[in-house]
């Protein structure tokens, strides 16, 4: 054999990796795409550090280092809360609940709405009706709504939000993968695959799956940014963990002290405006990966 | 003629194309009453697109399947893979009926390989040349030790020397022949009896159609793989085929050794559509009003009788079949007994010979 | 370039006619590409006479509709165009925008391939034959309603179809409607582009006899481009084949075809078989090899690298048409040349 192994794996990471090359220009060339990703960078990163530059003694109720409702300083930038605590500070430690619950939120909607909707795609007839009137159930319910019920009958922890956000917001993930799913099977290489006797897992797993990964990932940029949203609405609607905190639980306890009555802005308006920042990255970043994935996007803009 | 065929047949498995004698034997692939019907959307009548064929497909043999389109030659084509069930009748390899088990339809799949029309689109665009070939090895045996030799051997067979230049191209760096060349390649990995390509150059350019019918001829040569080829073109019949058998609305009217049938046509059909082909130099070209015909709408009587050149020049009355075009089904044409052609008028014609 | 002496010297020798109705000289067309440009026409000249049918071949790439969409100035805005085109003595390519508009349907018209995706699906077809009209002040005073049904009749279809929308249409009928179209403005010269790709061989058989009779009374221009040899032959007079953006032989069509003088041009008639011909049996023939890519196309004579009788002059030298026969038979390779001298 002329072509040993190794050589092989070798050329075949040089393509990947000048396929990512590609990727990457075609990427670059979307600029809010990228002030996106540099937000969310910058954002993933405080979140990752915070331990390094906060005392988690100091977020205690019992332990805020400043006075109550302190306006913003040179020692507070942000100001403190009800406790004393440093309002900068809580919104950075925030940032871990926040993003890690948007994250995995994300990560079960979006699975459960790719495994529905290729199987409801690939097989069709009446099981796909069964599963597309699940999906349009579930699409018309207020997910808010369920979300709120799931988490008042459940413990309260973040592993509860995190579930109740997952399972609300599959249905638009299953649809859209639905739709992709079918334009894939009519394409030709699915009869050859059938032809050459692959079964239904084959034609799935490696020829449907891969032709619907670039609408599951750009789908999931775009979740993750609903699902942060939700967290932080179900946790201003007090049914986060209490012990953790989230941006959410930080506008919910806001609220209870009376910041908005008092004009305690400080309290409030750092929390939301992270909120509102990183959905907005992760909406930018969404699109731009729509772009690059769909060339006909790409050339409207 | 016949010399120059034999030069370029294989010597073993059953010849006889020449002399037009018909094959022996055990057929490889065969159908038999087949027909598959489609019920249409919201009532609209049942497409009867393929309607009682018998065909068979002998071992070492080319088979060319001709007809327009919608006269159900690729949904024969499909049903003798077994992607179509039949409504009535069966399709037999080796004898056997298919069966239509997930297993057996899987082993039957190890044996008879497909070549579609469009080679960009029956690749998947994110698979490489060495995943799509190495497709039907993974799916049959799983991972093998001799897996990348394999792979290897089928692209140079396919004609694509060296096979590792190739190995990490993806379909939309190679030319049109050069993905048709994967995907014979895809089909011989498995070492398969017959192939089942659906016209397997209609989407090339001329030059690289003669490659792509060489490789097919070659590799009946070298493997005594057997083909059925199906297409529009009587000249591609010409080139490679042993027999032809030319389909009207979903059914045979015409089969018989290549030689015979083109050089002497005896169904008005195939006389009409040998006359436009381009510098036939036929006499005038004749031809057919209308379009092709709808497969919802099977017309009774000959099927062909509607647009049959025959009967509306008055000459099939003069012979008194007339009325036997329009009221009677001519018959379903046996796959291998000694009718060559389903036409009341040109059975006429077989006494008096 | 000595290809403008190529070109003039059998027009003089055969052309009693001073103004042909199409004359095409020294096209190129450069498309911008990600590496530069790229050469998709590299100086072709082609001249149609009025109610003559000219024939382009060649296989995909090799600049045939290039051509076709450069004489209209229906080129996108990558490609730089050179040369003139010259129709009824009028430069094209100089013309302004009124002007060309007022050419692109009265003076020359085109039936595209894939009448499917050319025609509006969501207007009938009547309405979509009558538009040129419209568009150029050419209707009768009676209304375009009657017009329409004249076209469609010419075309073969009954005059209730203006009436159809495109889906409810076979393919056979819709190229008819796109042919129709073309028709209404009484055009001098028509330009079809593959007007029987992916049709069966009977409607293939229709749409050409059509045509054939359309051009035959009416002494309209017929430009017809394929990548079918056969089908050329047995529709047009003269045939161009082109090879990398080049016409490498140029004739008589039926002579061009049993005879090619060119290596490409023989092999791409070889590719069509004539049934019943024993040489062609059981031995398909083609070319092995692709054609080159426009951007990096090959030393010499571009078509070298398939060529089976290629010598070692051919990979300095890049022949243009020569002379090669009677009737303006000229072809591009050295063999050619030898042979005259």
């Amino acid at each position: 054999m002329s072509a040993p192994a190794p050589s092989r794996r070798a050329l075949l990471w040089a393509r990947r990796r000048a396929a990512w090359g590609e990727f990457a220009r075609i990427y670059a060339q979307n600029r809010a795409g990228l002030f996106g990703l540099a937000a969310l960078a910058a954002a993933a990163l405080t979140a990752l550090c915070a331990p390094l530059f906060i005392d988690a003694a100091e977020l205690a109720v019992t332990g805020g280092p400043g006075g109550r409702f302190e306006a913003p300083s040179g020692e507070f930038w942000l100001g403190t809360d009800a406790f004393g605590r440093s309002v900068l500070a809580m919104v950075v430690w925030g940032a871990r609940i926040s993003l890690t619950v948007g994250f995995l939120a994300a990560f079960v909607s979006v699975a459960l709405g790719t495994v529905i909707g290729i199987l409801a795609g690939h097989f069709g007839g009446w099981s796909s009706n069964l599963l597309m009137r699940v999906t349009d159930w579930f699409l018309v319910l207020p997910s808010l709504v369920v979300a709120v019920a799931l988490a008042a009958v459940m413990e309260r922890s973040t592993l509860t939000i995190i579930l109740a956000i997952g399972v609300t917001a599959w249905p638009a993930t299953a649809r859209v993968v639905r739709a992709q799913t079918l334009s894939v099977e009519a394409r030709p290489f699915i009869e050859r695959a059938r032809a050459l006797g692959g079964g239904h897992l084959h034609v799935m797993k490696r020829h449907v799956l891969p032709n619907v990964m670039p609408v599951v990932l750009a789908q999931t940029t775009l979740l993750v940014a609903e699902a942060i949203v939700m967290e932080s609405t179900l946790s201003f609607l007090g049914l986060g963990d209490p012990s953790t905190i989230s941006w959410g639980g930080i506008l919910q306890e806001a609220r209870n002290a009376g910041a908005i009555s008092s004009g305690i802005w400080w309290y409030m308006v750092p929390p939301g405006l992270a909120i509102a920042l990183v959905a907005l990255s992760f909406t930018l970043c969404g699109r731009a990966l729509e772009g690059v994935f769909n060339p006909r996007l790409r050339e409207r803009r | 003629m016949t010399a120059e065929l034999q030069k370029s047949t294989p010597q073993d498995g059953p010849r006889g194309a020449g002399g037009g004698a018909r094959p022996e034997g055990e057929p490889l692939l065969s159908a038999s009453g087949l027909s598959v019907a489609f019920t249409g959307r919201g009532g609209r009548g049942t497409a009867r697109a393929v309607d009682g064929v018998d065909l068979d497909l002998h071992a070492g043999e080319i088979l060319a399947l001709v007809g327009e389109s919608g006269c159900g030659k690729t949904t024969l084509a499909r049903t003798l893979l077994g992607l179509e069930r039949p409504t009535a009748g069966r399709v037999l390899f080796e004898g056997r009926p298919l069966a239509y088990g997930t297993r057996a339809l899987k082993r039957y799949r190890h044996r008879v390989q497909l070549v579609q029309q469009d080679p960009s689109g029956s690749l998947n665009p994110r698979h490489t040349v060495y995943d799509a070939v190495a497709e039907g090895l993974r799916i049959h045996e799983g991972a093998t030790a001799d897996e990348e030799r394999r792979v290897a051997d089928a692209l140079s067979r396919a004609g694509l020397r060296p096979p590792e230049r190739f190995y990490l191209r993806y379909p939309h760096e190679l030319s049109g022949g050069q993905r048709q060349r994967v995907v014979i390649a895809g089909a011989l990995v498995l070492e398969p009896e017959a192939l089942v390509a659906d016209e397997p150059v209609a989407s090339l350019d001329a030059s690289v159609r003669g490659e792509i019918l060489r490789l097919l001829l070659d590799l009946r040569a070298d493997l005594g793989l057997s083909a059925l080829v199906v297409t529009h073109d009587l000249g591609m019949a010409w080139n490679i085929a042993d027999r032809v058998a030319v389909m009207y609305l979903g059914r045979v009217v015409e089969a018989g050794p290549v030689e015979e049938v083109l050089a002497e046509p005896r169904h008005p059909y195939t006389q009409a559509l040998m006359s436009v082909l381009p510098e036939s130099g036929a006499g005038e070209p004749q031809v057919l009003a209308g379009e092709p015909p709808d497969p919802t709408r099977v017309p009774g009587g000959c099927r062909f009788h509607a647009r049959c050149p025959v009967l509306a020049s008055g000459e099939a009355e003069r012979a008194g079949v007339d009325t036997a075009c329009r009221t009677q089904d001519p018959g379903v044409l046996s796959g291998s007994g000694p009718a060559r052609v389903a036409c009341h008028y040109a059975a006429l014609g077989r006494g008096g010979d | 370039m000595s290809t403008d002496e190529g070109a003039r010297a059998p027009d003089a020798a055969q052309g009693p006619d001073p103004a042909p109705l199409l004359r095409v000289e020294d096209l190129r067309v450069d498309y911008r590409t990600a590496g530069g440009r790229a050469p998709a026409v590299r100086g072709v000249s082609l001249t149609l006479e009025a109610g003559s049918k000219l024939g382009v071949a060649g296989e995909s790439g090799c600049g045939k509709s290039t051509v076709a969409l450069a004489l209209l100035r229906l080129l996108p805005k990558s490609a730089r165009v050179g040369g003139s085109v010259l129709l009824d003595g009028e430069d094209v390519t100089a013309m302004r925008w009124g002007r060309l508009r007022a050419v692109r349907w009265a003076g020359a018209s085109i039936v595209f391939q894939g009448a499917m995706h050319a025609l509006n699906a969501v207007r009938r077809v009547g309405d979509q034959i009558a538009e040129p009209m419209l568009l150029h002040g050419t209707a009768p005073p009676g209304g375009t309603q009657a017009r329409v049904a004249e076209l469609l009749e010419s075309v073969g279809l009954p005059r209730w179809r203006a009436r159809s929308y495109p889906h409810e249409l076979s393919g056979g009928q819709r190229q008819r409607v796109m042919i129709a179209m073309a028709l209404a403005c009484e055009p001098r010269l028509i330009i079809a582009d593959e007007p029987t790709t992916a049709l069966d061989v009977m409607v293939q058989a229709q749409i050409l006899r059509l045509i054939d009779e359309l051009v035959a009374g009416s002494g309209i221009g017929l430009l017809m481009i394929s990548h079918d040899l056969s089908v050329l032959a047995d529709t047009c007079d003269r045939l161009a084949v082109m090879y990398a953006g080049r016409v490498v032989e140029e004739g008589p069509a039926a002579e061009v075809v049993a005879a090619a003088r060119h290596p490409y041009a023989a092999a791409l008639s070889a590719a069509f078989p004539r049934v019943g011909d024993p040489a062609s049996r059981m031995a398909p023939r083609g070319l092995p090899g692709d054609p080159p890519d426009p951007a990096a196309l090959p030393e010499g004579c571009s078509f070298r690298p398939r060529c089976a009788v290629a010598e070692a002059r051919c990979s300095s030298t890049d022949p243009d048409l020569w002379a090669a026969g009677d009737g303006g038979r000229r072809a591009a390779c050295v063999k050619v040349l030898e042979e005259a001298v």
